[in-house]
């Protein structure tokens, strides 16, 4: 089998994958401008990106990052199944930085229109568009965009390696190509001659990959079913190699200590950490230091030590500030009308409901800290580290180590979690200056908790005002008004050094997009200036929208003295039909009646977010010892369930994450800085408080949808709206611990 | 001064400062990752490891300290030779990013060499230690089950 370390000594100063003896194949036909990013040694072929051949297996090259989503089992299959390549013959190993791997799908999304009202023609006028994400080089793991993107592009390079490997073996055997066929990583002849993939690599080689129609549905063996995960084992028998694993001879440790305030530094002293045990050097970092020693623990230890003078933060000193400053651009004009059906300032007659909400900063917590491993060598960087953006990770990293990029090879481990905050180049850019004051000695660099609960990217807090009319039961007029500091402005500027053109339409997602027919519906988007970094967190603005869409919908429900669930489904109905699936789907999974006993409460939540609309159903219990939730119910529409097995996880994933931050999450600021720092002051679900989930998905979106978001938003209103049907009270503020007695 | 120690039954010699973590023996010093950082406060799980068989979070034991034979997920057992609990994790597709699985899985297997059918009680009071932020949980509870009973059945 090919294995990492394989393929990277042989693409040490190059920055590409080499193939050791043997193909690499992928079609490209319909983008042939974008260079092949896998080069080959002698006696060796390179066809195109995806797949490599030689004679120890099949390596399918993923353009996209594992951060626990799934994604390279399912990318794998898309290749497999074309292909006809043995399930356990397969290796997945991450592409390198390349405009081969830019995310079509990613740019896409950016478009000025409904998706859920995407026509054919929308829909490919998307894909079009898509391309500019090839000039700006989005190699990006977000926005649950991979499958998507990847869905027709790694099927096709299956099926062209495919006919290939056929061409050659027809050669070979002097066989007619059409007599010939594929299974279980062989090309076997009509007299039943059988001859194995590997043992055509070197044949293969001069072929050109013949482009061919894709199988249809009915002929699919791995997709459509719950396929064994390529990264289990690896990840049960702590063999799996994270960025903080990585382990390279004569390699030291290192951590970091920034600005919390998230400023210059004015002045250290590191007399005491200099002397103390293992300690090697301390770096000045210009916002910050880092500790290289021999033992990490050692160098957090003397991190600690320095003494520090920091410069004041950017921003407002402390949360209430930071509100008030939201507060007021919710007065100041929009940014944004993304949605504005009927006209929301005529009157109308009806019962009038009013509320106003707020959300707080979120981290992204992930379970390893930030970390990257760096070896800068014969004026070559190589960095080996868990990221959502490979050619961003790169392009920062030879800026900061004084090199060119074509010198910098990046290595994408697994990641620890990703939710979003490994989109940043942050950490990697520390790792990459470390090294390169000690050319020569590998640096592996571990952030601590605190480190990272201090030096986060937040979800940003938000606040929204909303203004509905319903009579006769349903909605006849929403009014709403979004304010927040900008995720998208921020961190492209950020990434790009500009803030894209136009109104932030990503601003406004969960609520200007949702799939509701009713009369009147107008969303604003009002954008905060506040320098408080922040940054995508899982779901992104629909983890605040659909909070507030989905709540006031809920109140809305309850003003008309309607079924909350039938409130929803009579206005989905008017707009989008997969959406009203679900809605009816989960009704039913849960035998919704909108009746409970005493003691009972259930909410049922909606958002269309990432193209997959996800209805949630959730029960709560007082238990007289607090409230717990018992039991939540999902129903979710992607269109095509790949792998049913991963979209069920990853919507169980999602509400979980959800039910964490609705529930206790909240980044509070003091003094210029955030104040929590561990697990301790910033928990998330645990064993004991998560409930039973059912999942049921359908298959009726005519487009595919992404899985590792969508999941997250419905749940905080569906949490929300169940604790309202328990208790009679309404919290229109998160975390729901505020107002409610929740067992933690 | 060298202080030796047994893990996943071999001795090494180890010299470092008496009061550095044992976890961070086992990752910088002897190379052994699977045991993973998260917190350094004992409030995460992720660097559990058996002591004599018994759960202990590695990022609050100092390498003086040390009273017994110290086992790490790669112990426990390696593709090709796995423990019962590994194949139960692989069966029920559990791991997500798989950060805090080694630690999952050793205090999971610590419960079940303590308690060899856990009751859902059981299970969350020795688990709820163990946070995972991709939200494996349903999962790890339906493998720890099945585990449980293929011991039972031994």
């Amino acid at each position: 089998m090919a294995s990492i370390g394989k393929i990277a000594r042989r693409t040490f100063l190059v920055g590409s994958v080499a193939i050791a003896g043997g193909a690499a194949f992928g079609i490209y036909q319909l983008r042939k401008d974008a260079p092949n990013p896998l080069i080959t040694g002698d006696g060796e072929v390179a066809l195109t990106p995806y797949v490599l051949l030689n004679q120890d297996g099949v390596t399918i090259i993923a353009p996209r990052a594992e951060m626990g989503q799934g994604v390279h089992t399912t990318l794998a299959a898309l290749v497999a199944d074309e292909m006809d390549v043995a399930w356990d013959d397969i290796t997945v190993l991450h592409g390198p930085p390349a405009q081969a791997y830019y995310n079509q799908a990613l740019l896409g999304i950016a478009l000025p229109f409904r998706h859920y009202a995407d026509t054919e023609f929308r829909n490919s006028l998307r894909q079009n568009i898509g391309l500019v994400g090839k000039l700006l080089h989005l190699q990006v793991t977000g926005g649950s965009t991979s499958i998507k993107d990847a869905y027709e592009r790694m099927r096709h390079a299956g099926a062209s390696a495919r006919e290939a490997l056929k061409l050659a073996a027809a050669d070979q055997l002097g066989v007619a190509v059409g007599d010939l066929r594929t299974a279980d990583s062989h090309v076997i002849a009509p007299d039943g001659t059988r001859l194995a993939y590997t043992a055509l690599a070197e044949a293969v080689r001069d072929i050109t990959p013949p482009d061919v129609a894709l199988r249809p549905r009915s002929e699919w063996k791995y997709l459509g079913k719950s396929m064994p995960r390529v990264d289990m084992l690896g990840k049960v028998t702590g063999t799996a190699e994270f960025g903080t694993d990585v382990v390279l001879d004569g390699m030291k440790f290192a951590t970091v200590r920034m600005n919390p305030k998230r400023a210059g530094m004015v002045s250290y002293d590191d007399t005491a950490a200099r002397n103390m045990a293992g300690v090697q050097a301390v770096v000045d970092l210009g916002d910050g230091i880092a500790v290289v020693a021999s033992n990490t623990w050692l160098a957090m230890q003397a991190a600690e030590a320095v003494e520090i003078i920091w410069d004041d933060a950017p921003y407002p000193a402390d949360t209430a500030a930071m509100m008030a400053a939201i507060a007021a651009s919710l007065d100041a004009p929009p940014d944004s009308t993304v949605r504005n059906d009927g006209d929301v300032t005529a009157v109308v007659e009806g019962t009038e409901v009013v509320a106003d909400y707020r959300v707080p900063f979120l981290a992204h917590a992930t379970m390893e800290p930030m970390s990257a491993t760096a070896l800068l060598q014969d004026g070559a960087l190589q960095i080996w580290t868990g990221n959502q953006a490979p050619v961003m990770t790169r392009d920062k990293c030879a800026a900061a180590a004084g090199i060119d990029p074509e010198m910098v090879t990046v290595h994408t481990t697994l990641m620890g979690g990703g939710f979003g905050r490994r989109g940043e180049t942050d950490y990697a850019v520390q790792a990459a200056k470390i090294a390169a004051t000690l050319p020569g000695t590998p640096i592996r660099m571990t952030w601590t908790r605190e480190e990272d609960m201090q030096r986060d990217f937040y979800r940003p807090a938000a606040m929204a005002r909303f203004r509905g009319v319903v009579a006769d039961g349903t909605a006849l007029l929403v009014d709403g008004q979004i304010a927040a500091p900008s995720v998208s402005h921020q961190s492209i500027m950020r990434q790009m050094g500009q803030v894209p053109p136009g109104p932030d339409r990503a601003h406004v997602e969960g609520a200007a997009d949702q799939p509701y027919g009713i009369p009147n519906f107008r969303i604003t988007g009002h954008l905060t200036d506040l320098a408080v970094p922040i940054g995508f967190w899982r779901s992104v603005a629909a983890s605040f929208n659909g909070f507030f869409m989905d709540t006031f919908i809920d109140e809305m429900a309850h003003a008309a003295s309607a079924d909350p669930l039938q409130f929803r489904l009579t206005l989905a109905e008017r707009e989008h039909a997969p959406s009203a699936g679900v809605i009816r789907a989960v009704g039913e999974m849960a035998g919704w009646t909108g009746q409970t006993p005493e003691g009972i409460g259930r909410g049922i939540g909606f958002c269309y977010s990432f193209g997959t609309p996800t209805a949630q159903i959730v029960e709560v219990e007082d238990t007289g010892n607090g409230i717990r939730i018992n039991k939540c119910w999902i129903a979710c529409d992607p269109g095509v369930a790949l792998d049913p097995a991963i979209i069920e996880a990853q919507m169980i994933s999602g509400a979980i994450y959800g039910f964490s931050a609705a529930m206790q999450e909240e980044v509070t600021f003091a003094d210029g800085q955030a104040e929590q720092y561990n697990f301790t002051d910033y928990d998330a679900l645990r064993m004991h408080n998560t409930p039973a989930f059912e999942v049921r998905i359908l298959e009726t979106n005519p487009h595919i949808g992404g899985i590792g978001e969508p999941g997250t938003p419905p749940a905080m209103p569906a949490l929300g709206n169940a604790l309202f049907d328990l208790t009679g009270v309404r919290a229109r503020e998160l975390p729901l611990i505020k107002t409610y007695d929740l067992i933690l | 001064m060298a202080i030796s120690l047994t893990i996943n039954g071999r001795q090494h010699s180890v010299d470092l400062p008496e009061d550095v973590p044992l976890l961070w023996v086992l990752r910088d010093e002897i190379g052994l990752t699977g045991t993973k950082f998260g917190c350094g406060i004992a409030a995460c799980g992720a660097c559990t490891v058996h002591i004599d068989g018994q759960a202990v979070r590695s990022c609050q034991v100092a390498l003086a300290d040390v009273w017994g034979e110290v086992t790490t997920i790669e112990g426990l057992g390696q593709p090709g030779n796995l423990a019962v609990i590994q194949q139960a994790w692989i069966d029920h597709q559990v791991a997500q990013c798989g950060y805090c699985q080694s630690g999952q899985i050793m205090n999971a297997a610590a419960l079940l060499a303590d308690i060899p059918t856990p009751t859902d009680q059981d299970i969350d009071d020795a688990m709820q230690g163990n946070l995972c932020r991709c939200g494996t949980y349903p999962r790890m509870r339906a493998a720890i089950k099945d585990a449980a009973q293929r011991l039972g059945e031994v």
